[in-house]
Parts: C-alpha cells; sequence; structure tokens
C-alpha cells in the first residue's frame, strides 16, 4: 500500500527551483531512499513534505489525506516523524527527557489536570514515560537514559534522535542524513537500527550520502540532481543506471574508494 | 496649506532625529545580532551632556554637541566591553536583561546628578525662517540640515573608510569577516560607540525643542525600535525610510487628527508590522 | 511518596515554613509585615514572568504593565464604582486574562528579540494610557482608598496579619501550579520552545498556541500580583504599571533562578530584603541595582535555586546512571558520563511516578 505520494512538488526560492517536478510514492513497510549530490534538494524535499515549507506547485498525500499546506505538528500528529541533517537535541536534559519530548504530541492532559493530579494525568505520565522507555530500549540506548545529551558520543546522539522521532508513533519516519557523522565501522549497526523499523510499523524514508550503507538498505531509491528527478528503482537498477553512474555514483565512489 | 508646509518641515526635522537614532540600533544590531534595549537611555545621556557643556560650562551648542557625542562614543565602547562582550555566547534573553540593567542605571545616574525634574535646555539659534509662506524655527532647518549632513558622512564613512567597510562586512557575514582578518570585538566596539554617538547628536538636535528628563529615552526607544523593525533590522536604508515615513506620520495625526493619535502611530506601526509579518518588513526571509 | 529524601521538596518546605512563621514574629511591627506582604505580591507577579522567561525562553517586558492592571482593575472598581474587593478582584483577573490572550495573538506569531520588543510595546503603552487618561485613571493623582477584602466571620483582612495569610495562601497556589505545569507534559511543551523552536516544531509541539497560552497565564498571575498589591497597600499610583516594575520583577527572578519552582519565591524575598536597605536611595538604587543585575546576568545568570538544583540534579543523576548501569550488566561505555555542570530541564521523569 501507499502510504505517502507525492506528485509532481516543486519549490522555487526566488526564482531558483529547489525542487522540480518530484513525484514518488513511498510504500507502507519499506524503506525508501532519496540521494544527490550536495544542493540537489534533498532537505528542501524533506522540508516540503513535513511542512516546514510551503510547496509552490504539487501535492502530497499521506494515507489518502491530502497534506500539501499542513503544518509540521499536524505532520507529526497524522503520524509523519522526522529527524535533522545536524542532530537537533535538547543538550541540557537527558536521553530519557529528550524522548519524552517526543510523547508531547501524544499526551492528552491538559494544564488542569496536571495541577488537580487527575487519574487521567496519571494515567498518561505513566503511559508516556513507558513509550519512551520502549523507544530507547528499541534503540539500544537505554542505558544511557540519565546522561544528559551533550555528554554521550555522536552515535547515541543520533539513536536518541531517532528514539524521540519513535516517541511520537509515527507511521512514517523522515531520517535526514542518519547515520552522518557517524565513523564507518559503527554505520552497520546503524543501518541494522533503520532496516527493523518496518517491523515495527514504521516505514522509512531518508536522505544518505553513504553509499555503501543505501545500497544494503533501501527497496527503492530515488535519485535526485538539481532538484529533478534523474533516476528511481531499486538499488541493483539504480547502480547499473548510466546517467546515475555519469552523475553522482561515478564521481563519489571514486571519491570514496 | 500654510499649515501643511509647516507640518511637513517639523516632520522632516523629527525624521531627521528618528533616522540618526535608528541607524545607530539598526547598525548595532546588523553587527552584534542583539536589539540594545538601552539605545534610549543612551540618548537621553546625550541630551544631559549636551545640556551640561551647553549650559553649566558655556560652550558654543555644536561643540557641546560634539563633546557629548565623543563622550557618549567611549560609554559605547564601555557598554559593549563590560555588557555585550561577555554575554556574546548567552542565550539572547540574557544580553536583553543586561541592557535592561544598563538602561536603568544610565536612568539613574543622570536623576542622581540632574534631579528628576523636567529641565529645559533654551536654544542658541534664534529666529525664524519664512518658507513658502510658512514660518518654519531656524533650529529646525539646523536639524534637517545637520542630520543630512551626518547621514551623508556616516554614508561616506560605511563605503569609503576601512572602518566602515569592516562593519558592512560583519554586517553581512560575520565567520567570513573573521575569516579574512576582520577582528569582529573590535569592530562589534565600535559600531556601538558609533551608535551612541549618533543617538547624542540626534538628542543634541532635538533637545532644545523637548523637555529633558532621566525617562525622556523611553519613548524614543519604542520608535526607534518600531523604525527599524518596519524598515528590516539591520538594514540602513530601511533605518532612513522608516524614520522619516514614522516622523511624518506622527506630526501629521498629531495636526490633522489629534495629538493622542499622533503619540500612538509608533505602536501602531510596530504592532501592524509584526502581525503582518512577525520578523518585520523587508527581512530577507532566512533559509532553513 | 518519598518526599523526604527529595532536597528540593525539603528546601521549598523550608522557605515556605519560615515565611508562614513570619508573623509571629512581626506581627507587632505593621511596617516589617507590610513590606513582607507587598513582597509576595511581586513574587506571583514574578512566578508570571516564570513561565513566559523561565519556562518558555521569551523576554516578557510587558508583566510591570500587567500588573499595573491588576492593580488599577482593583483599585479603580472598589473606589470609584464601589464594588466589593472580590468582585473587583476576580473581574480584573478576568480582564487582565482578556488582555494578555489578545496581546498573544500576536505574541504567538514573533520569537526572540521581536518578542521582546513587542512585549515592551505594551509594557510602555499601558504604562502610558495609565499615566495620562486623567479621567478614568486620575493619573498622577492615582488612586486612593483601595477597599480590603472584605472577611467573614473572624478574618478581618484590616488586619495586616490576616493581609499576610491571604496573600501567602494565595502564593502557595501560586508555587504549586508552578510546580504542577513544570513537572507535566505543559511544562515539557515549554521547556522544548525554550531549547528550540524547530525541534518543537519537528516533534510535533504547537509553537504558536502554547506561547500564546504562555503569554496569558504570565499575564493572568502578573494581574493577580497588581490587584492583592492594590488592596494591602492601598494606594496606588502610574508608577505601579511602569517598566521599573518588570525590572525590579526581572531582578526578583534572576536573583532566585529563572524556570525554577522556588527561584521567583526567594528572589523575591531577598532582593525585597535589598531594597529595604537602600530605600533611603529610592531613586538612586538603580545605580547600585542596574549594574548588579548586568553581573549576575554575565557571571551568575542561573540564580540561587538554578545553582543549588544542579547540584541536586547532578548527585541524583550520578546515582540513577550508576544504577542504570548496573542493570544493564556490565554494559559499561569507556566515557565519563557524569562530568557534566550543566543543568537538566528540570522535569524528572521518575517524579511523575
Amino acid at each position: 500500500m501507499t502510504l505517502l505520494e507525492i506528485r509532481d512538488l516543486g519549490k522555487r526560492f526566488g526564482g531558483l527551483d529547489a525542487v522540480k517536478d518530484v513525484s514518488l510514492d513511498v510504500e507502507e513497510g519499506r524503506i525508501t531512499a532519496v540521494i544527490g549530490p550536495n544542493g540537489a534538494g534533498k532537505s528542501t524535499l524533506f522540508n516540503l513534505i513535513h511542512g516546514y515549507y510551503r510547496p509552490t506547485s504539487g501535492s502530497v498525500t499521506f494515507k489518502g489525506d491530502d497534506i500539501t499546506n499542513s503544518s509540521p505538528h499536524h505532520a507529526v500528529a497524522d503520524g509523519i516523524a522526522r529527524t535533522f541533517q545536524t542532530t537537533h537535541l535538547f543538550d541540557d536534559s537527558t536521553l530519557l527527557e529528550n524522548v519524552l519530548a517526543g510523547r508531547i504530541v501524544r499526551s492528552k492532559s491538559t494544564i488542569f489536570d496536571a495541577v488537580f493530579h487527575t487519574p487521567r494525568h496519571r494515567r498518561e505520565s505513566r503511559i508516556n514515560k513507558d513509550k519512551a522507555m520502549e523507544a530507547l530500549e528499541f534503540c539500544e540506548i537505554d542505558t544511557h537514559r540519565h546522561d544528559l545529551a551533550s555528554n554521550v558520543p555522536q552515535e547515541v546522539q543520533k539513536r536518541t534522535a531517532v528514539a524521540m522521532a519513535l516517541a511520537t508513533e509515527p507511521e512514517l519516519l523522515l531520517l535526514d542524513e542518519p547515520a552522518g557523522g557517524i565513523p564507518e565501522e559503527e554505520t552497520t549497526d546503524f543501518g541494522n537500527l533503520i532496516r527493523s523499523l518496518p517491523k515495527r510499523g514504521v516505514s522509512v524514508l531518508l536522505v544518505e550520502h553513504k553509499m555503501s550503507m543505501i545500497m544494503g538498505l533501501a527497496d527503492t531509491i530515488l535519485v535526485l540532481d538539481h532538484g529533478q528527478k534523474l533516476a528511481l528503482g531499486t538499488p541493483a537498477e539504480i547502480q547499473s543506471n548510466p546517467d546515475v553512474i555519469r552523475a553522482y555514483l561515478g564521481s563519489t565512489a571514486e571519491e570514496k574508494k | 496649506m500654510t499649515l501643511f508646509i509647516q507640518q511637513l518641515f517639523n516632520g522632516l526635522a523629527l525624521g531627521g532625529v528618528y533616522c540618526l537614532a535608528a541607524i545607530g540600533l539598526t547598525l548595532v544590531f546588523g553587527v552584534l545580532r542583539i536589539p540594545n534595549l538601552a539605545h534610549g537611555a543612551l540618548y537621553m545621556l546625550g541630551a544631559y551632556l549636551t545640556y551640561f557643556f551647553l549650559t553649566t560650562i558655556g560652550v558654543p551648542y555644536i561643540a557641546a554637541i560634539g563633546i557629548a557625542a565623543i563622550m557618549l562614543f567611549v560609554v559605547g565602547v564601555g557598554l559593549e566591553r563590560l555588557v555585550f562582550h561577555p554575554l556574546r555566547n548567552s542565550p539572547h534573553t540574557h544580553h536583553m536583561i543586561a541592557a535592561v540593567g544598563a538602561m536603568f542605571f544610565f536612568q539613574a545616574l543622570a536623576q542622581a546628578i540632574w534631579g528628576a525634574d523636567f529641565r529645559r535646555m533654551d536654544t542658541p539659534i534664534t529666529g525664524e525662517l519664512r518658507i513658502l509662506g510658512a514660518e518654519i524655527s531656524a533650529q529646525r532647518i539646523v536639524i534637517i540640515v545637520v542630520a543630512v549632513i551626518v547621514l551623508a558622512l556616516l554614508a561616506w564613512f560605511i563605503k569609503r573608510s576601512i572602518h566602515g567597510q569592516t562593519i558592512e562586512a560583519i554586517e553581512q557575514d560575520r565567520v567570513g569577516a573573521s575569516l579574512v582578518g576582520i577582528n569582529p570585538s573590535m569592530v562589534s566596539m565600535l559600531t556601538l560607540g558609533l551608535s551612541a554617538l549618533l543617538a547624542t547628536i540626534a538628542a543634541g538636535l532635538v533637545a532644545p525643542i523637548n523637555l529633558l528628563s532621566p525617562t525622556m529615552g523611553d519613548a524614543l526607544n519604542l520608535k526607534v525600535f518600531a523604525i527599524i523593525i518596519l524598515g528590516g533590522l539591520g538594514s540602513l536604508p530601511g533605518a532612513i525610510v522608516g524614520g522619516f515615513a514614522l516622523a511624518i506620520a506622527e506630526t501629521m495625526t498629531a495636526t490633522y487628527i489629534s495629538s493622542g493619535v499622533g503619540e500612538a502611530v509608533a505602536f501602531i506601526v510596530l504592532v501592524a508590522v509584526l502581525a503582518i509579518k512577525p520578523t518585520g518588513l523587508f527581512t530577507k526571509a532566512v533559509q532553513r | 511518596m518519598n518526599a523526604l529524601k527529595n532536597p528540593r521538596l525539603l528546601g521549598m518546605l523550608a522557605v515556605v515554613i519560615v515565611l508562614a512563621a513570619a508573623p509571629i514574629f512581626f506581627a507587632e511591627q505593621n511596617y516589617a509585615m507590610r513590606v513582607v506582604t507587598v513582597g509576595m505580591c511581586a513574587a506571583i507577579a514574578v512566578y508570571g514572568l516564570n513561565i513566559i522567561l523561565g519556562f518558555t525562553g521569551q523576554l516578557s517586558l510587558a508583566q510591570g504593565g500587567f500588573f499595573g492592571i491588576g492593580a488599577y482593575g482593583v483599585g479603580l472598581l472598589t473606589t470609584d464604582f464601589d464594588w466589593s474587593f472580590w468582585s473587583a478582584f476576580i473581574v480584573t483577573i478576568i480582564g487582565t486574562a482578556a488582555v494578555g490572550y489578545l496581546c498573544g495573538l500576536i505574541a504567538l506569531r514573533t520569537k526572540d528579540e521581536y518578542f521582546a520588543i513587542f512585549t515592551m510595546a505594551i509594557g510602555f503603552i499601558i504604562f502610558l494610557v495609565i499615566s495620562r487618561w486623567e479621567s478614568v485613571t486620575h493619573a498622577h493623582s492615582g488612586v486612593n482608598n483601595v477597599k480590603f477584602p472584605e472577611g467573614g466571620g473572624i478574618i478581618d483582612f484590616e488586619s495586616p496579619v490576616a493581609m499576610f495569610y491571604l496573600v501567602f495562601v494565595i502564593l502557595l497556589i501560586c508555587i504549586y501550579v508552578t510546580h504542577a505545569i513544570r513537572r507535566s507534559s505543559v511544562g515539557r511543551t515549554l521547556l522544548t520552545i525554550r531549547t528550540s523552536e524547530d525541534l518543537a516544531d519537528a516533534i510535533g509541539v504547537r509553537v504558536g498556541f502554547s506561547k500564546q497560552l504562555a503569554f496569558a497565564a504570565s499575564a493572568v498571575l502578573g494581574g493577580i500580583g497588581g490587584g492583592l498589591y492594590a488592596t494591602v497597600v492601598g494606594f496606588i499610583g502610574p508608577d505601579s504599571a511602569s517598566i521599573d516594575k518588570t525590572f525590579e520583577f526581572l531582578m526578583f527572578i534572576l536573583v532566585g533562578g529563572m524556570g525554577t519552582v522556588a527561584g521567583p519565591l526567594l528572589g523575591s524575598m531577598i532582593v525585597t530584603f535589598l531594597f529595604e536597605l537602600f530605600q533611603d536611595f529610592q531613586a538612586y538604587r538603580f545605580i547600585v541595582l542596574g549594574p548588579i543585575i548586568v553581573a549576575l546576568v554575565i557571571f551568575a545568570p542561573r540564580g540561587i535555586i538554578g545553582y543549588l538544583g544542579g547540584i541536586v540534579d547532578r548527585r541524583s543523576r550520578k546515582q540513577k546512571i550508576a544504577e542504570a548501569r548496573r542493570t544493564a550488566d556490565g554494559a559499561s561505555p569507556e566515557y565519563d558520563t557524569a562530568k557534566s555542570g550543566t543543568v537538566t530541564s528540570g522535569i524528572d521523569p521518575e517524579e511523575t511516578k
């Protein structure tokens, strides 16, 4: 089933097309990847899907509902979570507190519940904590739960960002360069974490630079170049696509080796 | 028609004062990325020092403004060194609170020295000019002329001199500027000093028309912030256009509607701009 | 409930008990009673400032204005309109809530310096209206003979001690509400906004709406503080709405600690005491206090409670980290986890159990 449908999406910044006529289907239970050189419009595409930017053309549909012009907090409430390219965390808070922040969107209790300590407030506090712990355990960082976010290594921070996103109970997770800044040898572990997400009922759309990681991970790959679609297909198809090799894979593959 | 010409010149004179005060504030925002909430207090201090040199010491009017401006330049530099520099890496609320602290310090200081009562500074420039049938006081003509000269000098300074160019460079790109060897902390000092100097010239010019009091900077503070938000924080042309626009709007509404409305114009402008475009008009959208 | 093991709660209790016992020692000294009572009125407004500045991270310079609306609301309604105190008080609270909510409609769209400038404008306008609208507010002549709250039975609020306990009880409620907000998801929402609006947005927080509510709540507490102030003092002038008041509140919260539960109370009491020491130089006290506030922001921005809380948090975190490690069967990373000196956001998830 198609979870997210992007149709002819476009965004112009003062006469320049950051994204142009991009169409993509994200299938439920799959991992879809977007790749492309720097400035290809990958992050802009994410920002369009999540509602940070209003697209100048095209539409985004999530589970059959048009969400083209909805705002980020609606997107999260609808079930689309995201992480950022540069890890955004609450540095002065512990990992558990960070992940608990992800529970805000699912919290119904109001200030009155908090003041009067109603059963709903107590029940919700308990549920929130259980869900946050579950997300931490899933990301295998529960032993760090009382550490401050600024004190843990980069990889744990990246995992915390994922756990925080998972705490919002998304059906679709947008990961913006999830393995960026992680040493090469640790990317396998991180790849395994991403691979286990669909089993949890979370489909994934990710942007990534590390080619080796993408090829073993993604079911479908969209290649962007100058904001436009260059190719779309399975990893095998992408790897053998002459346009892609010329524009992107060829050059970076050589640089990497 | 005579009334209109009269009020137009009043508006232009007031606009000159607003411009001088607003330009310093917008420069400080451009370079230091902070709204200097103590700007109105610097303006007030400039007015009192001009008053002191003119009335108590007895130096000529222009010289009094000049000496006061130079002293305020030093005060501005001191403010940057002692208050804003130590806070450059703090959360944005901290330097605003510190600026409010500085503002109260200056106000209390002025009150301790000169008292809380209003003071009048008699203008040494008397006489009136007849322009198109309207009687314009010479003081207002002086304000307009001096404001234009100072603005021209400032434009020349920023475009031509090394110091001015570094201010412009930092305003555009702080990181890039430090990469090419510009010392940002030097430029920050210079900018705050310059902003205090310009505010003093504005205050010295307008003091003979208005009364002096330790809280005279409060209303001006609000107005210059309205101007630079209207013109775009950090934009020099914006501050000039905004300054004259607000001044003329103020004098005209005060003349043709009521003085109360005239006083409220700055506030209405501020609220309207923030309601329509919360980051101010004319500001470039920052890409996330 | 292991409240006795919680140093935060113990500290709070100690301050509250000392304050509650104050009338025993000062009951005969009306002046001292009044000073402390006025300080508590200010503390209520400071708890309002705490919500918007401490929790949400937005500098509001309108708090003095809302305090003034509260004071003039109660003052004018009980004198010129001859209402009873309680009806005037309730109507005033509703009024400040409405003004705060309306201002919040614009404030929610602004942030950081724009928010501060906008609220500065609001505060200034409120002051202008109060000090210039002579036919209604009497401008500089102020409002005299504000009514005392009507007591019932043996309670007579003309006695300073009764008045003290009235303000004290309302202050306690404010403190409890602050505490409740802080450990709930509402508090977490505000702290999220303080840290990063972008990140808050990304995890589904309704940033603008939350900011508007926080601003309205801070206005309401400002109004409550002002309303009580009017009845405690009996006479109010335009200076009760001036930006000087805002500045005093800022000083209170800075000394005590922004974003803490006990900070506003402790800061208000300490600085009120300092103000009394300086009171011979009333007009010039800012010559000393201005630099003090600058120094506080530069050298001790977390305030007394902020620093104490930091120590407590670090200790309890160390214990919890050790515990987490033990249960994790030797999964021991090689970096030092407890070295940090930074304060946590303060929402202790264990507390909510």
